[in-house]
């Protein structure tokens, strides 16, 4: 790392809103040709330095150098000029054009006045040829994967800006094979001699990509680190601000309750979304669901929820049929369902979050027995001091609490409704750190109660940290059930991984 | 205490808008809030605006709900003249006046079954799929009273319409005890939370276990019912169906209402009450045109004029511009306290 | 509407194809409008009624508000080839090409109530009413009614720009010209509905001292005046008496208002337009007699001494 002029220095950086101090006096530098990660807790400030930066705010005091000469840019353009690009979790590029054009937007080759859609594609297909992604560019941008935009994105930004590029949170939404070669852009980029600010709640990633990393906590510079001088525990204590016990289990668990199952599937599936497949759900396990996006797990959890009825095959209750033919079958059957997608499938956003936790209850009830106004806020309040929501109070529109908040507040939704078996799709993705070990926390805390739980999660130490069993599933089948100590990361990548003729 | 000051508090705009169009129309016609007592019922302008904005009132009781669940309803107005053809048609062919009032009313129930399926069962939008009896519900309408005006005179069927009940003309006693009614319903129950939680994210709201298509069926049934009610007042006004004229519209000035009134039209949090105002104050503006003696070339105008500024003053940017402003007014009073101090 | 129009249509073909044609008898097809209001109703009722009473075989074709069906029943008109046309035109634009078909074929047109900006050889003539005259009927009525009195008149019009709205208003400003004892004093629109007719008088009410300022009211239809009738009688007011009623259309139910002394005059617009049309045509038929390019409608005023119940009867039956 060249420890000579820094790219980019700021220093006492300050901006206020009304009511908070978001950023207080925080110093930042960036080196060409280094990966800095910048983390922190939701709220802890980093948006709000990176939007300074990049002049979607203005700053209320500090300055800000970039090769040594002071910046105050008004906005995100003025800043792409000056050299500062930004590619942000959603792509902000136009879906609906060819991956070419949002390449070129702006800045198209002419020939005699008119856009040359040949001399585009071939600037196009150049520059992507640098990333190592040799695609169709007259194709529109969303028949392509998340990963293939980003990289466009990352593309266009490095084009217009080629200084400082800065990615918030961009391996949100990949899987790992995505993250992989996301990677492998990132690190010819620093090759070139950028300086990239990289923003993610996955600690594995930022320790795999980063040179140095700087911690804001309240606002506040915690401080900046080389990576090789930290270890994980350190980071996550710096992040919290507390002492976090660190996950250290190698294998899933073996406590596995014994007896005859609660609810029994067999040969449950839907056509064309997941093969049928054989389940038993015993009380107080946890069940945990392995595999790639789109490889049929959210699939299998919103056949067993009713969401999209299965076709074939049946459900049992303790030898009783069990009749699952829409969502509220399943509630009534005491199931629960914590969707993928929050934002549609989940939270109710401009409801409070209070009516947001009674409203799985409510509907149960039917809309004759409200639930009385005092026990609603009762309700409501055990709940945040239970699962320590992070809301002023419970008349706060869901929607504009953070994720991990969000994601409590449709566990306490279920919760309310005290059910058997709960299903939980994607319940860390997306969230910060703190509630991101509160809510593995939960799922052991429930599971130890007598609950049973059927978790999907891209993070594979999680699963082997919470699971009894792990059901892998590829392609729309369930390929693999590993048990106790079978299951390990490794054989979980395996699983996943294992060619399909081998597999048959 | 504190429900009766959320309330206060959600409708204090539409409040002060009233007021204002109120006070604007006192200003041209002076004699505006005299209010005396003839042919044993209250007689003035302002009773006027209550008794006239009947028909709307209703409707836009029906459309708050409809609008809630991010729906909308554009055959209220041909449903009034459905439900008021059929109100005259049953009264001049004997039948009596309570079997009239229920054939009446479930005709309009069954109008909006109709929407109702189209909407959640079908999946039709909703704006597509009641313009279908939007449009051929006066056809409808018309069928029965033969392209005529079915005029009646039977006292009972009249009375609800230019009858008194302690002096105040029964059109508005409807209308209050409608609108009383259904909040007591929707906010006593659970209904109006779900109605809400639909408008908001129907398929989380599916996923969460509501009965989504039964409450959408519900309440553009509703709506049908309270349209229904709105067809008899009118009918019983002027003693006779008019099916070319009754309602024609209205749907349009009952989807105002419920604007005006603070509701989005992309669903979610409603307030019936606030539709209300948001209804007198469009009759407001309508009998201060009547009283204010413009030519009525000017009429279209001047009540879009007021409309605008209205809908100016409630849109978010307008409204958070005047927040920043008395914020802004407040903190220098306050830096001028401390500089004084 | 569709299904109205589904009912129709199958009524005008049953009409169409079930009216067999004399032989000697004359042949004459009728295209009409639609049936958008009672009044036009009457006059179906009436053109039947009128070709029945000189043995003519009418085939009527309804239009449902269309032109192109208007169009479309005229060449088959021609098609059949029969003596004479009748047509109530719904638009006043777009005939020229199958009025010159019409006289080709030598077929007489004769326009009912409403006119066409088609050239006046391409068609026989027009029977009409004259709207502006109406209203001086209206007017020279009123003029006659209070003398000298001092009288103040609200006005309730028609919609606004309509045609109607601007003629009888116009009309009826030139019969009350040169008597300053009469004064309009507030004139606003009642879209020629009840409700609106109501609830318009209910403010002239209020805005004028509880309306005993009001001498008379001059409604540009009988259906405003019903209406405003209504409005009178709860504001505890003697229409007819307190207020002087007078108003266009002669509909059957303001007879019935004449009747209980509750309205005082109404000028008719007759819905028998087909009977000067069929006697111009007979003259025509028979020796080539050219009948003027306009044949006016008498206007006729009715008043409580023209035994209001009587007239009642006998137009409450022609669907009115």
């Amino acid at each position: 790392m060249p420890e000579n002029r820094p790219l980019l220095h700021a220093t006492a950086v300050t901006k206020t809103f009304p009511g908070t101090v978001a950023l207080d006096g925080v110093d930042f530098t960036l080196h060409s040709g280094e990966v800095h990660a910048l983390l922190g807790e939701n709220g802890a400030g980093k948006s709000t330095l990176i939007k300074c930066l990049t002049g979607a705010y203005r700053r209320d005091g500090g300055e800000i150098l970039l090769d040594g000469r002071p910046i105050d840019p008004r906005d995100t353009l003025e800043a792409q000029t000056l050299g500062i690009g930004t590619v942000y979790q959603e792509v902000n590029l136009l879906p609906n054009l060819s991956v070419a054009e949002n390449l070129c937007l702006g800045h198209q080759p002419t020939r005699f006045g008119m856009i040359s859609s040949r001399a585009m594609s071939r600037s196009a297909r150049q520059t992507l040829a640098q990333y190592g992604l040799e695609i169709d560019v007259t194709r529109n941008l969303d028949t392509y994967s998340v990963a293939v935009q980003q990289v466009v994105a990352i593309a266009r930004a490095v084009s217009l800006s080629g200084k400082v590029l800065i990615l918030d949170e961009p391996t949100a939404s990949l899987d790992a094979l995505e993250v992989r070669m996301l990677f492998d852009v990132v690190r010819a980029l620093k090759e070139r001699g950028l300086g990239i600010v990289f923003i993610s709640h996955f600690l594995d990633q930022v320790f795999e990509i980063s040179d140095r990393i700087t911690v804001l906590r309240n606002g506040k510079l915690v401080g900046t680190q080389a990576i090789a001088e930290i270890d994980r525990t350190r980071l996550v204590n710096l992040m919290l601000g507390r002492e976090l016990e660190q996950e250290t289990r190698e294998s899933g668990r073996t406590d596995r309750p014994e007896g005859e199952a609660m609810i029994r599937f067999r040969d449950f599936g839907r056509g064309g979304r997941i093969a049928p497949f054989d389940l038993d759900i015993h009380a107080g396990e946890v069940v945990g669901v392995a595999g790639l996006l789109g490889s049929g797990r959210t699939e299998t959890a919103e056949t067993l929820f009713g969401v999209t009825p299965h076709d074939s095959g049946a459900a049992s209750d303790a030898g009783k049929p069990l009749h699952l033919g829409s969502p509220r079958d399943a509630i009534a059957g005491g199931f629960g369902f914590c969707p993928e997608d929050r934002k549609s499938d989940g939270i109710i956003g401009d409801l409070s979050v209070r009516e947001n936790i009674v409203l799985a209850l409510q509907a149960r009830r039917g809309w004759t027995k409200p639930v009385p106004a005092r026990e609603q806020a009762a309700m409501a309040d055990e709940f945040i001091r239970r699962l320590d929501i992070r809301t002023p109070d419970a008349e706060k529109p869901v929607g504009l609490l953070s994720g991990g908040n969000q994601q409590k507040v449709m566990l306490a939704r279920w919760l309310a409704t005290n059910p058997r078996f709960l299903i939980l799709d994607e319940p860390t993705r997306g969230i910060d750190v703190g509630a991101h070990a509160e809510i593995i926390r939960l799922i052991e805390e429930l599971c130890a109660r007598g609950m049973a739980l059927l978790v999907i999660s891209s993070e594979l130490d999680e699963l082997v940290a919470y699971s009894h069993r792990v059901i892998v599933v590829r392609d729309r089948h369930h390929v693999a059930e590993l048990v106790g100590a079978e299951i390990t990361t490794n054989n979980m990548v395996a699983a996943i991984a294992a060619d399909r003729e081998a597999a048959l | 205490m504190t429900a009766a000051k959320a309330i206060l508090r959600r409708v204090a705009p539409q409040l002060l808008t009233l007021a204002a169009v109120l006070g604007l129309i006192a200003l041209v016609h002076p004699g505006f809030f005299d209010v005396s007592i003839a042919n044993g019922r209250l007689y003035g302008s302002a009773i006027d605006i209550l008794n006239r904005g009947a028909p709307v009132a209703l409707l836009a009781i029906g459309m708050t709900l409809v609008i809630a669940t991010r729906g909308i309803d554009l055959s209220v107005g041909a449903v009034m003249a459905i439900s008021g053809a059929v109100a005259a048609a049953a009264i001049t062919s004997g039948i009596g006046l309570v079997p009239t009032l229920a054939l009446a009313l479930v005709t309009g129930i069954a109008c909006g079954l109709w929407n109702g399926l189209l909407v959640a069962v079908l999946g039709i939008q909703p704006i597509v799929a009641t313009l279908i009896l939007m449009v051929a519900g006066r056809g409808i309408a018309q069928l029965i009273t033969e392209g005529a005006i079915l005029t009646f005179n039977h006292k009972g069927l009249i009375f609800f319409g230019s009858g008194a009940f302690l002096g105040i003309p029964m059109p508005v006693l409807i209308w209050l005890a409608a609108g009383l009614l259904v909040t007591l319903v929707v906010r006593r129950s659970a209904l109006g939370m779900l109605i809400e939680a639909i408008g908001v994210n129907l398929r989380a709201s599916t996923l969460a276990g509501i009965n989504a298509r039964v409450l959408l069926i519900a309440v553009y049934m509703t709506s049908g019912l309270c349209a229904a009610l709105a067809g008899v007042i009118a009918a019983a006004d002027i003693k006779g169906a008019d099916a070319n004229n009754a309602g024609l519209w209205l749907e349009l000035d009952a989807i105002l209402a419920v604007v005006v009134g603070g509701t989005s039209l992309l669903g979610g949090r409603f307030s019936i009450i606030a539709s209300l105002i948001g209804a007198m104050i469009i009759q407001a503006v309508n009998t201060g045109i009547l009283l204010s003696g413009f030519p009525p070339e000017f009429n279209l105008i001047i009540k879009a004029a007021i409309i605008l500024v209205i809908l100016v003053l409630q849109s978010p940017t307008v409204r958070t511009t005047l927040a920043f402003f008395r914020r802004d007014k407040a903190s220098a009073e306050a830096k001028a306290e401390t500089v004084i101090q | 509407m569709l299904s109205k129009k589904a009912w129709m249509g199958a009524c005008a073909l049953a009409v169409l194809a079930f009216t067999t044609s004399g032989a000697l008898a004359q042949t004459i097809g009728f295209s009409q409008i639609g049936s958008e209001s009672g009044w036009r109703a009457a006059e179906t009722t009436l053109t039947r009624q009128e070709a029945e009473k000189r043995g003519i075989d009418l085939k009527f074709a309804d239009a449902q508000q269309k032109q192109e069906n208007q169009i479309k029943a005229l060449r088959s008109f021609i098609a059949q080839g029969v003596d004479a046309i009748l047509i109530a035109p719904v638009v006043a634009t777009g005939w020229d090409s199958v009025l010159e078909e019409a006289k080709e074929a030598e077929i007489p047109v004769v326009l009912l109530d409403r006119q066409v900006d088609s050239s006046d050889d391409l068609y026989l003539t027009a029977v009409g009413s004259d709207l502006h005259h109406e209203g001086k009927v209206a007017g020279d009525w009123l003029v006659g009614a209070v003398g000298d009195k001092p009288c103040n008149v609200v006005e309730l019009q028609g919609t606004t720009g309509s045609s109607p709205a601007i003629k009888r208003k116009a009309g009826f400003e030139e019969g009350i010209a040169g008597h300053d004892n009469i004064k309009i004093v507030r004139s606003q629109t009642g879209d020629f509905t009840r409700t609106k007719g109501k609830e318009v008088m209910e403010s002239f009410l209020k805005a004028e001292n509880g309306g005993k300022s009001i001498c008379a009211l001059y409604a540009h239809n009988d259906d405003m005046a019903v209406g405003a009738i209504q409005a009178i009688k709860e504001a505890g007011l003697k229409p007819g008496e307190d207020i002087l009623i007078v108003s266009i259309d002669a509909v059957p139910d303001i007879f019935q208002a004449m009747a209980a002394g509750e309205a005082n005059a109404t000028v008719e617009l007759t819905p028998n337009m087909a009977g000067p049309a069929f006697d111009a045509l007979a003259a025509y038929l028979k020796d080539g007699t050219e009948p003027p390019k306009f044949i006016q409608t008498e206007s006729k005023l009715y008043t409580q001494a023209d035994d209001p119940q009587a007239v009642y009867e006998a137009k409450k039956d022609l669907g009115y």
